[in-house]
Formats: structure tokens, C-alpha cells, sequence
């Protein structure tokens, strides 16, 4: 630098913006993708040692693989189961980004979706364009309502929201029982706790049925989809985003910039809630049609699992719900035709988790794949 | 006894640290090792102490060369590190603490500390490390601290004694103490190695002093002849001015008034007491006052991070005893937080997001919910360049950015807001020469375009050279009140023991 640059031409190399880092890439992609194959491997492993012949083991990863992308009613299914868990999942990465750990979406996503069954039999006589919208919006707002009484509860009195989501769960799994058995809501005839059933007017539109009748993808997955922008802008493109981030990464740097953080704790709880709220609504209106004891399946735990694997990004989430979607669809199929256990299947969901939760190892495993790793 | 270290090379990746670096350390003298932060002092004398492996090069003790597996090598070869955050066990009394690893053992392995306390008393009276052995640590002050850590390392029989950054924790009072053990030390034969980045220290206590920049040594001096402005411009680079220029100090309108301001701690203890003063714009107060007196619990009342108990703030009239952070920022008090890695920088931000971390809010920056990054960007950029924060990007992590130029964005970023009163907490701290000539001189700047200012710190010299009025601080109470241009460092650093001026008294410390 001989001479002095201008004012202008250090402004303009000063808002160059660097290519993502190698590192970047990654962390973002290499590592889940070789997550997934050891855990595959592993998978195949524990079979093998659980007395499965390899014949056996090569036609349960070949069911794997056809019965999540195989055919149009693999797709279908695959994202059909994706939508859910996806939406779910996004509740929690927002909480993670906000330094919360949110262990409440099960509770919330049954709250939600006992709303949206509740708005979806009881609401009569109200066109499609109306009752599904209200029967989303009441699933959201009970989903967002639950959840924040976790958040109140650590803005208040700084309970611990692992804790208090956790109670919550449980008290949720034993309201929808009582409510299962309402009056109002069981189903008349019934003496076991299920709900009436939707109006058809709230039900959530067959997306494939032009092609096969039987398909069953709805259009909870375009809600899904909307959700990963809404939360991408939220978190990335809004000052309340950047509250939240910051109050993750250094809630000492969010006092001193005169942010409140109770308030903080209690939005990021409502709009966790919210997602898994319609997560909940997207499995009754979409999928069942009525509500049933556990009718949640797990989604929200799993939502956990997958805002991990996504690393708390939104894109990364939807990705990862996708891949969640494709081993439940295709787990149901090495079922079917290789006889394998499902339980083979969240053993290898658990792999993977472990597999991205140690980046290391991958790195390990597969040196060939990634650049030398440079210490600072 | 005489230890060489020759041609020691030590890279960390791509970063070479320690470049061919040649140094002697002999017994019965002080070598004083000066550089700024990151110039390799701390990297050296951890491949001197065991803790990492040198690249290249040898340690010779008395002309063979050693080679230090671990820690515990060295020590056995007679070297040992006082640190500069003291390694010791606050529940622990000091003969516990000086014992712990090499404990004396009786019949059955039973901890014999009637001969820990002996061993302790001998070494305290052979050199004059005044302690008792049967104090806890943790009520004990500073300076005494020092004094275990010590101890601790002549216990290990250690004939080099390495000071890393030796006086950054203690009183002016506790300095001179210091100083005494140290030269006793070395009157006792002993080799002593004394990092510090203070130059006026350096040249009181040194017999030789060695100047690295950049992982090598770049000079050598002898105390008797050179200058701190010679330091200065060894360890820097470049010539460095010490003095701030300052216009004349025109007091103007009355800016923030503090009336029996009292704050409590979470043990319902004041630990700030009765204090009142006055900032008029243009004016620069400074507190002095030994770390955890208060002063921190103070700037938090002050910018409304901590409840006030009793007492009022008001800023240009108004009260803002219960004004809100935020509402603060928007009157136009700008806040340079004491620690900027805990809340002054987020280190996983970018730099343009750390540029508007307190005011992305603002309507330059944003409208309703949605964030204007464009203008964001924009506006960092200037504040990068405006403060001569070094870094090829504003899209770069915080992270990224040396300590000097993560406190440049910081201060950066109060400054080119629209405001009024400045309160800085401890704004050089950790931050390497030329950043401290230039926060200094933009702090003063600001001042001069009639912006108050209160500078908390605990660098007496730094409150000095830039304060028109220093209040000092002793436990929770303003103890002494100077004018700068009279006060000596004398009477300052008493105010700062707690022994005021006149009727005023305090505690000991």
C-alpha cells in the first residue's frame, strides 16, 4: 500500500462479502451427509450382529430407499411425514437460537392440534377459505399460549424451561386425555377417549389425489415450507430476529444493548409453541381427522433430533425434516417387506444425531472428504 | 545459574508466534520482557515453562540443553510461573495452597500440615514474604495473594521465577511491596523474568529489558538510558505520544447529577454508597479506585442495568432513576462496557452486526420489524474505517478481530452515535498501545465537542492523563476527591488503600 487508498475504495473492499468458507460448507453439508452414511453403516452393522443375514440386510436398505423416493407414493409419504416434524422443528431451532431449550413441542403440538379438532367439528357451517384458516390459527395460538407459560415461568421466576417444558408435556398428555372424554368432544357412541370427527370444510386439501386417489400428501407441507421462510425472515431479516439471536449467543451483550429479555424468552416460547401448535393441527386436519390419546406420535421429540441435525437454521431444518420424513417412510417399508424391526430405525436416527453432534469424528472417519483443519 | 534460550521458533498453524528468539536470563538479576498483547511474551515463557513445545530452537540451562517434556519438567528444573489470574484455592489456607501436589506426608500418607505451615514460615522469613500460614486465601487481599503464589513457587525450589503481567491487579501501594520482594529476590540470586506491558514499571524494576514485537525480539535496553518514549516506539513500531492534547476545558451545561446514590449487591450489601457527583458536558471525571470497589456496580446503576436503592440520577434535569437501558441509550448516554467480551462484543456477530448491537433499532437502521442491512452494512463501514478497525470485512466475525480492534468497534460504535455523556468503564483494558493512543484521543475529541465523560479504571495513569477531576472509590464510597493537575500519585494510591486526605478514614487494606 504505497499510496493512500480513497474513502470510497475502502468502503467498497470493506462491504465485500467473503465467499462462504470452506469450513462453512462443510459443517453445513458434508458432515450431516456422512452422518447419515455412517449411521447407515452402523445400522446395517447392528443388524448383521442382531443375526439378520445380508441378503436380508441389502433388500431392508433397498425397501429403505424405495419406500422413501421409490415411487410417487414413497414421495407422498415421505413428505407427508416430513411436514410435521419440520414445523415442529422450527419452533425448537428458534428456541435454540435464542438460547432456549425447549423440550415442550410434544405438549404444545398435542394442545395445538386439540384446538384445531375442537375449531375443525365445532365450527358448522363456515366455507373451507374460512374454517381452515381458524382452525390452523386456533392451533397456533393454543400451541403459542401453552408454551408460553414455560416462557413466563422463566421470565418470572427463572424456572428453568427444560424443566417446566418438561411438566408441561405431562400435563398436556393427561389434558387431552380428559378432554378425549368430554362430552362435547368424544366422539357419541364411543366409550374409548377419541374426538368427532372434522368437518370436511376443515380438512387440510389432498395435494396428489390427481394422480392416485390413495395418496396422501396435503397440503400441511405448504404450510411447512411457508413456516422455514417466515422464520428465515424472522430470524435473519427483522430487529425482533436479531433480539433473539443475540439473546442466545450473550444474553449479558442483550442487557447492555437494552433489550428485555423476559419479554424476549416469552416471544421466542409463543412462536416455538405456535409452530408446533400447527405441526399438531397439521397431523389432525391433514392426516387423522380427529384426535386420539398420543395422536402426537413422538413428532415433537423427534423435532428435536431435527432442529439439531439442521443446526438450527431453517433451510437446514427443512432439509433435515425431509431426511426424517424419508427414513420414517422408508423405515415403514423395510417393515413390510424385509421383516426388520422399526426399532432399527430410530437406532439409526440416534446414530446420525451422535454423527452430527460430533463433527470430529466424521472428520475422522472421512479424512479424504474435508479440508485440513486449520487451528486458531 | 544462567538459562538461554536459543533461536526458539513456535507456530500455531499459520501463525508464527515465536520467531528465532535468543534470550538470556541469569541469576541475580531482572530481565524485564515488554511487548504488547499478542507481540508472543505469554507463548515464550510457556515453551520456558514447559506448557508448550518449541518448533525449533533450545533451552540451555547453565550451557546444556534441556528438553521439557511437560510442567512438571521445568519445575524440576528449577523454573517457576507466577500467573498473572492466580492459581489457588479460596476455601484453602495458604499452607494448604502452597503444599497442594507436593504435600508432606507422615506414617500412612497422612497430610502433615504442622510441617506445611513450618516449611511455609521458613520460606516467608528467609525472604521476607511477610503471610500468615493459617489464612484462608479468600480473605485475603490481592497483594497477600501474590505473595502465596510466591511462595508456592520457591517452595518448589524454583531458581527462575517468571512474573507474567505481575502488577496489573494491585494497588499502587501493593506495586511498591512488589517491587521490594522482587529486588530481594534477585539480592538472594535468584533470575527473575518480568512481563509487563507498563513501561513505567518496566524501567523502575528492570536491570535489562528485552522488547519483542511480533514473536521476535526487536530491542534491548538498558533501564538506566533509555526512555518509555523509546520503549514505546520499540514495542509499537512507530513513535507513540503519550500526551493527549486537550482544548482547554470549558464546563457547560449541567449533564448528569448523582444525589446519595446507594446500590445493593445481592446480599442486600451497599456496595455503593452515598455517592454524589456532577458531570457538566465537555468535562472528563475519572474514578480511581483498586477493581471491586463498587465501580462496577455504579456504571450499572448509572446506564440502568442494575436497580438503584435509594438515591436519584438525573440526566439534563430529567430523572432516569427508573429510566430503562434503552431509554438511556435514546437520551443519549453512550456505554463502554468494562468487559467487552462478556457484554460489549458478540464474538459469534459480525462486525456489522456488532455495529449496530445497540441500536438496530434505530430508524437509520430499520423500519417497523424489518432490518435495513444495506444501511446496516453501510454504516458500519464508515464506523470500520472511522476507527481504524482493522479487518478486511465488515461481513467478518468479531470473533476474528484482536482484542485492540474489538475495543475500537466498541468504542466505534458508542461514539458515532448522537450523544451526550459517555461512561467508560475500563476502556483500554487489555488492549495493546497504539489502540489505547487512539481511544484516548477519540475519547478526548469527543469531550472537546462538549460530550461529558466518566472514565471508571482502574490504570491510575490512564485516570491521570485524561481526567480534569478524579473521584476515587473505596469500598462502595467516593473516599477523596483530586484535581488532576495537583494530585499526586501518592496521595491518589492512599485514597485507593482507603486512607483519605484529612478527616476522611477508611479501612486498611
Amino acid at each position: 500500500m504505497s499510496e493512500a487508498p480513497t474513502h470510497a475504495t475502502i468502503q467498497e473492499q470493506l462491504l465485500r462479502r467473503a465467499v462462504t468458507s470452506r469450513h462453512d460448507f462443510e459443517e453445513i453439508f458434508l458432515v450431516p451427509i456422512f452422518a447419515v452414511l455412517i449411521a447407515l453403516a452402523l445400522g446395517g452393522a447392528t443388524m448383521l450382529a442382531t443375526g439378520v443375514d445380508l441378503a436380508t440386510i441389502g433388500k431392508s436398505f433397498a425397501a429403505l430407499l424405495n419406500g422413501s423416493l421409490g415411487s410417487a407414493s414413497a414421495l407422498s409419504e415421505t413428505l407427508t411425514a416430513a411436514a410435521p416434524v419440520t414445523l415442529a422443528a422450527l419452533g425448537i431451532a428458534l428456541g435454540f437460537r435464542a438460547g432456549l431449550f425447549n423440550i415442550g413441542a410434544e405438549g404444545q403440538l398435542l394442545i395445538g392440534g386439540m384446538a384445531a379438532v375442537i375449531v375443525g367439528f365445532a365450527a358448522r357451517g363456515l366455507p373451507a377459505a374460512i374454517h381452515l384458516p381458524l382452525a390452523l390459527l386456533a392451533a397456533a395460538l393454543a400451541g403459542a399460549l401453552w408454551a408460553s407459560i414455560a416462557g413466563w415461568l422463566k421470565a418470572a421466576t427463572g424456572a428453568h424451561e427444560v424443566i417446566t417444558t418438561i411438566m408441561l408435556n405431562l400435563i398436556a398428555f393427561r389434558l387431552v386425555d380428559f378432554l378425549l372424554r368430554s362430552p362435547q368432544i368424544q366422539r357419541p357412541g364411543r366409550s374409548d377417549p377419541i374426538s368427532q370427527s372434522i368437518l370436511s370444510s376443515a380438512e387440510l386439501p389432498k395435494l396428489l389425489t390427481w394422480i392416485e386417489p390413495n395418496l396422501r400428501l396435503h397440503a400441511g407441507i405448504l404450510v411447512a415450507v411457508a413456516m422455514v421462510f417466515l422464520v428465515y425472515w424472522l430470524l435473519f431479516r427483522s430487529t425482533l430476529g436479531f433480539e433473539f439471536r443475540l439473546a442466545g449467543l450473550n444474553p449479558d451483550a442483550a442487557r447492555y444493548a437494552g433489550m428485555r429479555s423476559g419479554l424476549i424468552v416469552v416471544l421466542v416460547m409463543a412462536l416455538a409453541g405456535a409452530l408446533a401448535g400447527l405441526a399438531g393441527a397439521n397431523q389432525v386436519l391433514g392426516v387423522l381427522g380427529r384426535a386420539s390419546p398420543n395422536f402426537s406420535g413422538g413428532i415433537g421429540f423427534d423435532a428435536i433430533a431435527v432442529a439439531l441435525l439442521g443446526r438450527s437454521h431453517p433451510i437446514g431444518v427443512l432439509v433435515a425434516g425431509l431426511l426424517f420424513g424419508a427414513l420414517e417412510a422408508g423405515g415403514r417399508q423395510m417393515q413390510v417387506s424385509a421383516g426388520v424391526s422399526i426399532d432399527l430405525i430410530a437406532i439409526i436416527q440416534a446414530l446420525i444425531i451422535v454423527f452430527i453432534a460430533a463433527p470430529t469424528l466424521v472428520r475422522t472417519v472421512f479424512p479424504f472428504a474435508f479440508g485440513k483443519e486449520v487451528r486458531r | 545459574m544462567e538459562v538461554e534460550l536459543r533461536g526458539i521458533t513456535k507456530r500455531f498453524g499459520e501463525v508464527v508466534a515465536n520467531s528465532d528468539v535468543n534470550l538470556k536470563i541469569r541469576a541475580g538479576e531482572i530481565l524485564g520482557l515488554l511487548g504488547e498483547n499478542g507481540a508472543g511474551k505469554s507463548t515464550l515463557m510457556n515453551v520456558l515453562s514447559g506448557l508448550y513445545r518449541a518448533d525449533d530452537g533450545q533451552i540451555l540451562i547453565d550451557g546444556s540443553p534441556v528438553h521439557f517434556r511437560d510442567a512438571k519438567d521445568a519445575i524440576n528444573a528449577g523454573i517457576g510461573m507466577v500467573h498473572q489470574h492466580f492459581m489457588l484455592v479460596p476455601v484453602f489456607t495458604v499452607a494448604e495452597n502452597v503444599v497442594l501436589g507436593v504435600e508432606p506426608t507422615g506414617v500412612l500418607d497422612h497430610l502433615d500440615l504442622k510441617r506445611a505451615r513450618e516449611q511455609v514460615q521458613a520460606i516467608s522469613a528467609q525472604h521476607g514474604l511477610e503471610v500468615d500460614p493459617n489464612g484462608l486465601i479468600e480473605e485475603m487481599p490481592v497483594g497477600l495473594q501474590q505473595r502465596v503464589e510466591i511462595i508456592k513457587v520457591l517452595f518448589r525450589s524454583a531458581d527462575i521465577l517468571i512474573f507474567d503481567e505481575p502488577t496489573a491487579v494491585l494497588t499502587p501501594q501493593e506495586v511498591t511491596e512488589f517491587f521490594t520482594i522482587i529486588r530481594s529476590l534477585r539480592d538472594a540470586g535468584k533470575a527473575l523474568v518480568f512481563i509487563t506491558h507498563k513501561l513505567g514499571e518496566m524501567l523502575e524494576v528492570a536491570d535489562r529489558i528485552s522488547v519483542l514485537r511480533g514473536g521476535k525480539i526487536v530491542g534491548e535496553g538498558d533501564p538506566k538510558t533509555t526512555s518509555d518514549a523509546e520503549l514505546a516506539e520499540l514495542m509499537v513500531g512507530r513513535p507513540v505520544s503519550f500526551e493527549v492534547e486537550r482544548a482547554p476545558t470549558t464546563a457547560g451545561e449541567l449533564l448528569l447529577e448523582v444525589n446519595k446514590l446507594r446500590v445493593l449487591n445481592d446480599r442486600d450489601e451497599a456496595v455503593v454508597d452515598d455517592i454524589d457527583f456532577q458531570i457538566r458536558a465537555g468535562e472528563v471525571i475519572g474514578i480511581a479506585g483498586v477493581q471491586g470497589n463498587g465501580q462496577t456496580e455504579l456504571v450499572d446503576a448509572l446506564t440502568g442495568l442494575k436497580p438503584v436503592a435509594s438515591g436519584s440520577i438525573s440526566f439534563l434535569g430529567q430523572d432516569i432513576t427508573m429510566a430503562s437501558t434503552r431509554q438511556r441509550h435514546r437520551f443519549g448516554i453512550a456505554h463502554i462496557p468494562e468487559d467487552r467480551q462478556r457484554s460489549g462484543i458478540v464474538a459469534e456477530f459480525t462486525i456489522a452486526e456488532n455495529c449496530v448491537l445497540d441500536s438496530y433499532y434505530d430508524d437509520r437502521y430499520s423500519s417497523g420489524l424489518t432490518l435495513h442491512w444495506p444501511d446496516v452494512h453501510k454504516a458500519s463501514a464508515e464506523i470500520v474505517q472511522e476507527f481504524d478497525v482493522r479487518t478486511p470485512s465488515v461481513f467478518a466475525l468479531a470473533d476474528h478481530l484482536s482484542g485492540g480492534n474489538q475495543q475500537k468497534l466498541v468504542v466505534g460504535r458508542e461514539l458515532s452515535r448522537d450523544i451526550k455523556l459517555i461512561i467508560a468503564a475500563q476502556p483500554t483494558r487489555g488492549v495493546d498501545v497504539g489502540s489505547i493512543e487512539y481511544i484516548h484521543k477519540r475519547i478526548i475529541e469527543a469531550a472537546d465537542a462538549s460530550v461529558g465523560v466518566l472514565i471508571v479504571s482502574t490504570e491510575l495513569d490512564e485516570i491521570k492523563e485524561l481526567c480534569d477531576r478524579i473521584l476515587v472509590m473505596f469500598r462502595g464510597r467516593i473516599v477523596a476527591e483530586f484535581d488532576s493537575g495537583k494530585a499526586g500519585v501518592k496521595e491518589i494510591g492512599l485514597a485507593m488503600a482507603g486512607i483519605a486526605p484529612g478527616s476522611l478514614t477508611g479501612g486498611t487494606a
